[in-house]
């Protein structure tokens, strides 16, 4: 019992001691669309300068979990090195006739639908790999989507640190009060990663929420 | 179900399907692989179920998995449409802490109701806290 107390003593300041360096699996998780690889191209490009990934209007354009490594975010005198997890959106149906409508090939669409569910179950399984999760959702969508609700439960019973993120707040049709009223325990942080709007406070919370783990 | 006119308007044809409720105590028993799988067994069967309770998230998140796997492998399936309410609402810790010794005297969540139908039916489902509204597919 003694050894367990004394091994869990000095496992705590040395993981305190290397904290400051380790690097916090940061990932991206929401419904497809919601700009998950938008905001995660917006901070990579201004602390790297290079993009993670590439957007499209054509719902389930990434469907492969996209990183980039060592990204050194500064905030307010203070830096955090992450690993940036984006990640494909989780969806309950993928349906090829969908992507026609976008003037897709057939056969395009698809392929397109194929590597866009295997790209839901990529996700699920990346779950238990994350550090924090920022879970980015449209503002102008109804945020009660069932999706919306299993990727929060699952992250709550894993004991990872959320944060929501309503996107999308430059378009009329955003409502970010009814994203705060659909999920009331956490905090919900309104921005536009399109244009960079508060994307201050998007930092502080992370900041907040790196301590946590 | 056949044709019906309501005010003039034709609801449409829509594909053979049945609705089954399953109380809580069908699902009680079983572990998380036996409920996915009972889950799906109706799902397949181009059923709409309505269950009295719900699944664990990580059981909920399992059956996106595994529906998501089963799409171009099973014929003319598209994946589900899933929606779970509440009764609760907004609650104090109190309130949460009496409804969560409930569940556990009770063996399950019993104010919660999920609906979950295939996608080839069910169109969508929009879910506000009070109330799911189920659009199926002609």
């Amino acid at each position: 019992m003694a050894i367990k107390i004394i091994k869990s003593f000095f496992k705590r300041i040395l993981g305190s001691l290397f904290k400051s360096n380790k690097e916090i699996k940061l990932g991206f998780y929401g419904p497809p669309n919601a700009g998950k690889t938008s905001l995660a191209n917006r901070i990579c490009k201004d602390f790297t300068g290079e993009e993670i990934g590439t957007i499209s209007k054509v719902p389930h354009e990434t469907r492969k979990i996209q990183f980039k490594e060592k990204v050194e975010i500064s905030y307010k005198g203070k830096k955090m090195v992450f690993k940036m997890i984006d990640t494909p959106g989780i969806a309950t149906k993928i349906d090829y006739e969908e992507f026609l409508k976008y003037k897709m090939p057939k056969k395009e669409a698809k392929e397109r639908a194929k590597e866009a569910t295997q790209g839901v179950i990529e996700s699920i399984k990346w779950l238990d790999d994350m550090d924090i999760v920022v879970v980015v959702l449209d503002g102008t969508e109804n945020p009660y989507n069932q999706v919306n609700i299993t990727i929060i439960g699952n992250l709550v019973a894993r004991k990872i640190p959320v944060l929501i993120v309503a996107n999308k707040v430059d378009l009329k049709k955003a409502d970010i009060k009814k994203i705060e009223a659909a999920f009331p325990e956490y905090e919900v942080i309104g921005i536009s990663a399109k244009f960079g709007d508060n994307l201050e406070e998007f930092y502080e919370s992370i900041f907040k929420l790196s301590k946590k783990i | 179900m056949t044709d019906k006119k309501r005010g003039g308007k034709s609801l449409g044809q829509i594909k053979g399907f049945s609705i089954q409720f399953f109380p809580y105590s069908e699902l009680r028993g079983l572990d998380s692989d036996g409920r996915i799988k009972k889950v799906l067994n109706i799902i397949l069967d181009n059923n709409i179920l309505i269950l009295q309770g719900r699944l664990n998230p990580s059981e909920e998140a399992r059956l996106i998995g595994d529906t998501m796997a089963m799409i171009g492998h099973v014929k003319n399936f598209r994946g589900i449409e899933l929606a779970v309410i509440s009764g609760g609402g907004r609650e104090s810790i109190l309130g949460k802490m009496a409804k969560g010794v409930a569940n556990v005297l009770a063996g399950g969540d019993f104010s919660s109701i999920t609906i979950i139908g295939p996608a080839s039916i069910v169109k969508e489902m929009k879910r506000n806290p009070k109330k799911i509204e189920l659009l199926l597919n002609r």
